[in-house]
Parts: structure tokens; sequence; C-alpha cells
């Protein structure tokens, strides 16, 4: 099964539906017999309209038989995370809050998945409220790796990078506020890029963190990647902190062999596998054989990305999530009482544990009295943070690390220590403090288990990011990206 | 007006929430009005659905930097949204967006005029300063109906402008006649329509009291959500007289929030401030800063009316204009621009203008529109100027038909009505009804001299000349039969007493 659909490429799918030896009904069909071979395995979809993916197949089909092919997306799938919006399909968040919920409107991703004729396939687990990097807090059900299915799939996009792997989908949708598409991409061995901050519209993405949110693509090749972001990008004037890539040209790529690539000092040594490190080490190599300057950068404030970010994000989240009380949509507690207590008994049952953790934590450093000591000084280390990354980039071109210090840890492993949960995202946090675009490339094995690398690049240098990518991939090739079920 | 005594001074500021007069909500696309059925004026961003994300509203944000134009405000380079986070059902994101650090106004003042000795007489005039003025958005309304509650998300989102004033006020006169000209300025330069009838004015009003002559002010209380300028003067008054006595009595007065029942004519404690709420504000993620262009400045700028009392001034000091008329003119701008219009078609009297448009023309419309509720009950009904049939020029018309004695002042009521009736000119009015005066001197010193020999009006001539003033009034009415009436009454005056004498 070599050639069977499901291991294709969208690129390679493409190819096919625009040359007329496959449509977009028989590759949809495939993928519906593979979704019910390995979905209950993977865990990866937690909603799939099958009847309403083969009308859209057909429809699809109908359009570039009647010479209106919408583009390279035009009848290829493309699975979304549960926490964006699409019109008429479930909106969970992977919350009981939520569970009941249908979307009323389509995200602007979603407008541009139609615009571009793609499929929107299914609904994709994910840590409840995008808050967890094991896809362990969702409320609706577990996601495994796919390369071992004793281990977590990473968070909170793992749905997103899981249905990658096992093959469920050529093309997701994930959403990065600390790492969420990055991380789990690294464990499940797939691409996943989190675009400057402002490129992608995140009207129709549930809030967590607003200030660090953003959608971005999952594939399984660099390309993929690409042609996905191609389609997402653009301005919309429903979020005033989107500019899309009309305003700014996108940094020219130039030729991937003359990057100059940076290496933060000290980043192997801390609590870095020595797996993930030799991995890590030998796509510096390579690099570095392909012509590329490689220097050492000093990140000296580093350090304060973790703290920084469970300030910022669980502050600007205890204000996000404040509007899910029971009154107009979601979960309403049956306990009868005043208006007040309804939404607090709403809440107390909606919420899961961590969801709860993070709006206490946010309340608090935003309290009275104490947002000056937390609130106010993380906002401070935030900037600081973001002028030593502005600085370093402005003598290299792209900063590389491992994505994550370690391969994917066993389900139930460290469920009961947050703190060390909230180290996976030391790597990839700072991006997002930071507003730069961010990608997590396959490059190679700790035992069974995938290991990425990370580029973290300027504003708006996303084009370097994907030439560094696809220059790593043409030399590694592809075929390592999908794991045997 | 209250009676404090005389020993004791109050010390008073306000917190106006006025919905700004927009097309669409203040972070959304909805439309809002008066009169809908509950939730009709909504959207996935009014709502608060999840994924859903304010953008901010250009014509709000242009009404309120208008407004800190009107005021003469600093327009500052740029202003922010915070969020104000807490827990209620009208409220559908539980936070509120508003201007915590970077409010869109910052300073000014508003004149006020406190009430004269008689309408007749000016009162004293005042500066009440403005301490800033921030956008923010309204909430919907909870009601509670039988073992349940019901909430209406129409006003959530419609853009508030709250006008904080410093405490600058010091009588329950001084509140209401502040309100009365922040409403005049509101609407005569389109910023708000301040119905208050439908909820568009909404004050909260902050008073203390302490002994005249101390320095510190008093322990203040809040008095929240009033939505009437009577009920704004009621709890002034009653505030006073209840911080006074509970101080006279050795009690110290609780920093507090209250509310007011205007029913009982009674205040009550909502909460004090131990029960505080921490609003936990922080700068909104989702609306970048907003900078302000001096383009934008200067365009508006060109939006602003004249001041009410500079134009009041110039009535008086430049026109002549007694100040009871120039008062009524002065509060409403279409009617003092309508006014102008007809006084630039017959310059030589604009105190005539005057007197028919503050009393016959506002006296017609208002009986034409009915007693429609206006936003103050002691201002006048509103008017319907733009409909009304007769235009500035047409007046002007009839003014100096009088004046250049064609008809008499009696004669100018009756056309004044046919005019309001069917919209013709004043000319056209006199012409077909055969009004024009009979003013031809030659014509009537015959017809005077023709009466004066006629024997049936001997005995009136007699008694007239014998000192009985009044007499003469019996010679006139022959006179004016004679003339079907359109002898100018003040000529046939001046001719009897001519050859009488």
């Amino acid at each position: 099964m070599a050639d069977a659909l499901h291991t294709l490429s969208a690129a390679e799918l493409g190819r096919r539906l625009a040359a007329g030896t496959l449509t977009s009904r028989a590759l949809c069909e495939a993928l519906i017999v593979r979704y019910q071979a390995v979905n209950d395995k993977v865990g990866a979809f937690t909603h799939l309209d099958q009847a309403d993916v083969l009308a859209q197949a057909d429809a699809s089909d109908a359009r570039r038989k009647a010479g209106q092919g919408r583009g390279p997306l035009e009848g290829i799938p493309v699975a979304i995370k549960d926490n964006i919006a699409v019109k008429g399909q479930p909106l969970t968040c992977s919350s009981k809050m939520l569970a009941p919920l249908v979307s009323p409107y389509d995200s602007h991703v979603a407008e541009r998945l139609r615009a571009a004729g793609a499929i929107l396939y299914g609904r994709l687990n994910m840590d409840e409220f995008a808050m967890g990097s094991s896809t362990e807090n969702s409320a609706l059900r577990k996601t495994f790796n796919p390369w071992d299915l004793a281990r977590i799939p990473g968070g909170s996009s793992g749905g997103s990078a899981a249905a990658l792997a096992a093959g469920l989908v050529p093309l997701s949708l994930g959403s990065d506020t600390g790492g969420s598409i990055r991380q789990p991409a690294s464990h499940c061995g797939v691409v996943g890029l989190k675009p400057t901050y402002g490129l992608i519209s995140r009207f129709g993405l549930v809030a967590f963190a607003s200030s660090l949110d953003q959608i971005g693509p999952m594939a399984r090749s660099v390309e993929d990647c690409e042609l996905l972001l191609n389609a997402l990008a653009s301005a919309d004037a429903r979020d005033m902190t989107c500019f899309g890539p009309s305003d700014r040209a996108l940094t020219p790529a130039g030729d991937a062999k003359q990057l100059r690539i940076g290496i933060p000092k000290g980043f192997l040594g801390k609590g870095v596998a020595p797996e993930v490190a030799a991995a890590v080490n030998a796509a510096v190599e390579f690099y570095r054989a392909q012509g590329c300057a490689i220097s050492e950068v000093e990140l000296p404030s580093a350090d304060l990305a973790v703290p920084t970010y469970y300030v910022v994000a669980t502050a600007e989240a205890s204000s996000n999530l404040g509007r899910y009380d029971g009154v107009r949509y979601g979960h309403r507690s049956a306990t009868a009482g005043t208006p007040v207590e309804m939404m607090t008994a709403s809440r107390s049952e909606g919420f899961g544990p961590e969801v709860k953790r993070r709006i206490l934590l946010g309340t608090f450093v935003l309290s009275a009295g104490y947002a000056d000591a937390y609130y106010v000084r993380a906002l401070r280390a935030r900037a600081k943070i973001r002028a030593e990354y502005l600085a370093a980039l402005a003598g290299v071109d792209v900063l590389l690390t491992p994505t994550v210090p370690t391969p994917a840890f066993k389900v139930g492993e460290k469920a009961s220590d947050p703190l060390q949960l909230y180290l996976e995202d030391i790597f990839t946090i700072p991006a997002n403090l930071a507003g730069l675009p961010a990608i997590s490339v396959p490059c190679g094995k700790s035992g069974h288990l995938p290991v990425g690398f990370h580029l973290v690049g300027a504003p708006l240098s996303e084009s370097k990011l994907l030439a560094a990518g696809r220059l790593f991939e043409a030399a590694h090739g592809y075929a390592d990206q999908q794991a045997a079920l | 007006m209250s009676n404090v005594p005389s020993d004791w001074e109050v010390v008073i500021g306000l917190e106006v929430h006025v919905q700004l007069h927009t097309r669409a909500k203040v972070f959304a696309s909805s439309p809002w009005g008066f009169g809908k059925e509950p939730n009709e004026q909504v959207d996935p961003v009014v709502l608060g659905l999840p994924g859903t994300l304010p953008v901010v509203n250009r014509e709000a944000v242009e009404k309120a930097i208008l407004f800190g134009l009107v005021v003469g405000a600093e327009v500052p380079e740029r202003c922010a949204w915070d969020r104000k986070n807490y827990f209620y059902p009208d409220n559908p994101k539980n936070y509120q967006l508003t201007q915590k650090d970077f409010p869109v106004v910052v300073g000014g003042q508003v004149e006020i005029e406190l009430p004269g000795a008689s309408r007749n007489v000016m009162g004293e005039h005042k500066f009440i300063r403005i301490h800033h003025a921030h956008l923010e958005e309204d909430v919907g309304k909870l009601s509670h109906a039988g073992s349940g509650s019901l909430v209406d998300y129409n006003r959530a989102g419609v853009p508030l402008l709250e006008i904080v004033t410093e405490p600058d006020l010091r009588s329950s006169a001084e509140a209401e006649a502040f309100l009365r000209s922040l409403v005049a300025m509101l609407t005569q330069a389109g910023v708000a329509d301040c119905d208050m009838e439908k909820g568009q004015l909404r004050c909260d009003c902050n008073v203390s009291v302490r002994r005249r002559g101390d320095a510190k002010l008093g322990t203040r209380t809040e008095t929240k959500n009033l939505n009437s300028i009577s009920s704004v003067r009621d709890t002034v008054i009653y505030e006073t007289a209840r911080q006074i006595r509970e101080l006279e009595a050795g009690r110290s007065i609780t920093q507090e929030t209250r509310g007011w029942n205007a029913e009982l004519a009674r205040g009550y404690v909502l909460r004090d401030k131990e029960d505080a709420h921490d609003y936990r504000y922080f700068p909104d993620p989702d609306i970048p800063t907003l900078k302000i262009s001096r383009d934008t400045v200067t365009r508006l700028a060109k939006q602003v009316p004249e001041n009410l009392y500079d134009r009041q001034r110039r009535y008086v000091d430049k026109l002549g204009l007694p100040y009871t008329a120039a008062s009524v003119l002065v509060n409403d701008r279409a009617l003092a621009e309508w006014f102008e219009a007809a006084v630039a078609a017959h310059p030589a009297n604009p105190s005539g203008i005057a007197n028919l448009v503050a009393n016959d023309l506002l006296r017609d419309l208002a009986a034409s529109a009915g007693a429609a509720g206006a936003f103050d009950e002691a201002a006048p009904a509103p008017l319907s100027l733009a409909s009304c049939p007769i235009k500035p020029a047409q007046l002007a018309g009839l003014v100096k038909l009088t004046d250049d004695g064609v008809i008499s002042k009696q004669q100018a009521k009756e056309v004044f009505a046919e005019m309001f009736k069917s919209g013709k000119d004043a000319a056209a009015i006199v012409d077909a009804k055969g009004l024009r005066q009979n003013s031809d001197t030659g014509e009537l010193e015959k017809i005077v001299q023709e009466v004066i020999a006629d024997p049936a009006v001997a005995k009136s001539i007699a008694e007239y000349r014998a000192g009985n003033e009044k007499a003469i009034n019996a010679l006139k009415g022959p006179i004016m039969k004679r003339t079907q009436g359109k002898a100018n009454p003040v000529l046939i005056d001046q001719l009897l007493r001519k050859f009488l004498a």
C-alpha cells in the first residue's frame, strides 16, 4: 500500500486531482475508510460528518469539471482543531462547557478554505481550551501518539498532529499560544508552523490568550505546510490585530544555503535528552555542510520566558473565559437559584481542572494589590524578551533549537505535575511572547519517537523558515513521516 | 431648590453616561435603536460568541472626539481600551470594554447658566470642568419573570460616552443646569440624542458635604443609574440633607454605592466599600492602541457648532434680542439657525422675528406635534422645523409687511395663522384677503372729515372735547366701515386728533 491515498502529500494529491486521475470523492471515501479503521486507536477526531464531507467533495468535483477549480487546495481535505469556528459544526474546544455548541458562523480561516475549494474535514481533539501540552486535558476523549499508542501526541493541537501522523488527513489546522502547534508536530513527526502574530486572522479562533494566539498550518511536509499557509494568510477587518500579508510583503526567501543560523547559547544543555540533542546537532551540521553560516547567539532573558508566559497567558485567559457562564450558550447547570448562582455552578461543572487552575492563576495575577508584582512585571519581561530576540535576529536569519527538550512521554506520566509539563514549552514560548514566526521540522528519532528542530525568524520571515525546512526535507525525505498503524 | 444650612457646603461630581448617535454598535456592525423585539439587534460579536472579536466603530470614536472639541478638551494623540472584568448576566463577555488609562477626551469645560430671579432675567454663569470622557460599551437588560430571569442584549454594545466632571458643582440647581447645558451641547453637535425616556442618558451622582471653609472634602457617596434630570436634582437634595443630618448627629458618612427610588423619592444603600468590585482591569489585547490623526481632529473641528451661550450673548448684544427670546432660541440649534435665516432675509428687525419665532411659531409647532415626550420635562417639545409650512424667508416677509405699515400687528397674527396652514407667502395672503391697509392720507383725511361732519357722532365729539379720551373710539367704527376695515388705525387716530383739536 505504498501508494495508498492516505499516505500521499497534499501537493501530490493536488497533482492527481488536477490531472483527473483522482476525484475528491474518491479521496474522501478513502480517508473515511482510514478513519473507520484507525481513529478509535488514535483518537484524533472528536467529530466527522461523513455525509457533509462527501457532499463537499461532490461539489468540488463538480466545480473542477466545470472549469471552476479554486486552486491548489481544491478538493483536498483539511481537518480543523476544535477551537476554530466552522458554521454548522461543533465548536467544543474539547470542553464539557461547550460540548453542546454548534457554531452559527465561519471563522476567517474557514472562509478562506472554502474560497480555496478545500474540504472542511471534521473536528480535531485538543487540550481543553488549548490549555495543555499532551491533549490529556480534553474532556471529550483521549488522543494517542501514532508512533507509540501508549504515549501522548503533545498538545494542545494533539489531534491535529496525530491525525497527520496517522494518515487520517493530509492537512490540518492548529492553534499555537505557547507551542501548541510546534510541540505536538515535533512529538508526532510532522511539520507545524506558527505564523507571525497578525499574519492570519483570529476571527473565529476561540481565544485562550489573545495577544499570543495564532492559527497555523500543519502537514506532513514543509511543502504542504506552505501550501496551506498561503491559503490562510489574508487581511481581515474583523480582527484588528491582523494585518495579513498585504500590508508588508513576506521577506523574500533567497537561497536557503545562504541563511545565517544562530544557535542560542546554553539551549542544548538544560534538560535536553541526549538523543534529542544529537538529532538537532545533526541538523545543525547538515546546514553547515550546505554552506549556512552558523553562529552562537546570546538570549540572556530566555529563562524568564516560561514564568512570563504563565502570567500573561493566564491573565488573558481568566478574562477570555469569563463569557462561558451558561447564560447564552454552552453548559448550563441544572442547579436552580439566582442568575449569578447559576453562572457560578455552570462554570464549576463545565471547566476541567487545568482550565480552573489557569483561571485562578490569571485572576490572581490581575487582582488589585498583585497586578503590579505579577502582570505588569510580566509585560516588562515580555518586552525585554522580544527586544533580545529582535536584536539576535538582526544578526542572523533564524534561530535553531530543539522544539521540545524530550520525546513524547507516556500517557499519565506528567499528569500530576503541571510544572514539569509547563517546561515542555520552554523552547517554543518565546516566539509567542515576541510575536515571531516559528516552525518545527522533523529531524530524526529518539528510539522510535520522532524529534523535531525549531526555527524562529524575524517578523514576517515565514518564507525563510519554509525555505530552510524545504532544504532539510529535500535531503532527508518525506517517507518517514507517517506512523505504521 | 434645596435648603442647605448656610454653614454647610455640598460638593457634587457627576458621571454622565450618554449613548452616542451612531448607526452601528461600538465594537460590532449590528445596528441599534429603540423599540425592537428583545434580542433582535444582536450578532455573534454582540453576544460574545466564542471566537468573535471587537472592531472599533470609527463613527463612535469620532463622535467622542467631537464632544471633546465641543467642550474645548485636549484631543489626545492616541486612545486605548481596557477590560473591566465582572460577572453579571447582562454582560455578554463578562467583561466590559472601557478606557481606563487612555481615554478619548481629556479635560474641557461646560458653561452653565443658573436660573435668574425671574424668567426674564439671566442668571449667573459658571464653568464646570470635565475631568475626562471615555468610550465604552453598554450592557444588556436583565429582567425577572416569574421564577426565572430574562435578558435582552439589544442594548449590549451600544456606544456609551462616560463624561466625568471635576467636583465643581455646589448645589442641586447647578447639577440641573449642568445637565441641561450638557444635553444642549451634545444634541446640538449631533453627538447624542440624550432621550432620557429611552435611557440614552444616565447619571451617577457623587455627593459629599463639608463645613463651609473646610479645605478637605467630606466622605462621598455615589448614587448610581439616575435616568432623569429631576432624579439627579432630587438625589442631591436628599443626599445632602441625609449627610448633614448624620454629621450633625455626630455620626460619620460611609463611603458607599447607593441607588435611588424615584417613586418613593428615597435613596438606599446598594453596597459599601468593603463589597467594592475588583475589576481586574488590563489592556484589551484584541484592540490595538488607536492613533488619532490631526487631520481627523481638523475635519471634526469644522463640525463644532457655535457654543450655546456664545450664541445667546450674540443675540442679546449684537441683535438686540430680549434675554427671554434669546434663551428660548439658543436651546435648539435648528430653531436658532431657522431664526438666523429669517434675520438674513430681513435684517432690520431681529426682535420682531424673534418674537414671532419664540412665541407664535413654537406654539403652533408644539400644538401640531402633539405632546411628544422630551429628554427634559421642562424643555420645549421636540420640533419639526424641517416640515414647518412656513419657511424663514416667508416669516421675514411677514415682519417686513408689518414694519412697512402694510398690515397692522393684529392683521399680522391673522396672516401668520394662514401661513402656518397653507405655507403661502404673507404678501399673497394679504392680497387675497384684501388686508392691505389704506394709508393714503389724502383719501383718509376726506373720510375723517365726512364722518366728523355727521350729526350722529356729534355727542361723542362733544364728550371727547370735554376730556373723555375714549369717546374718540366711537368715531373709528364708522371710518372703518367706510373703508371696509382697511384704514390704517394708527393714521386714523392721528387724523382724528388733528381735526378735533
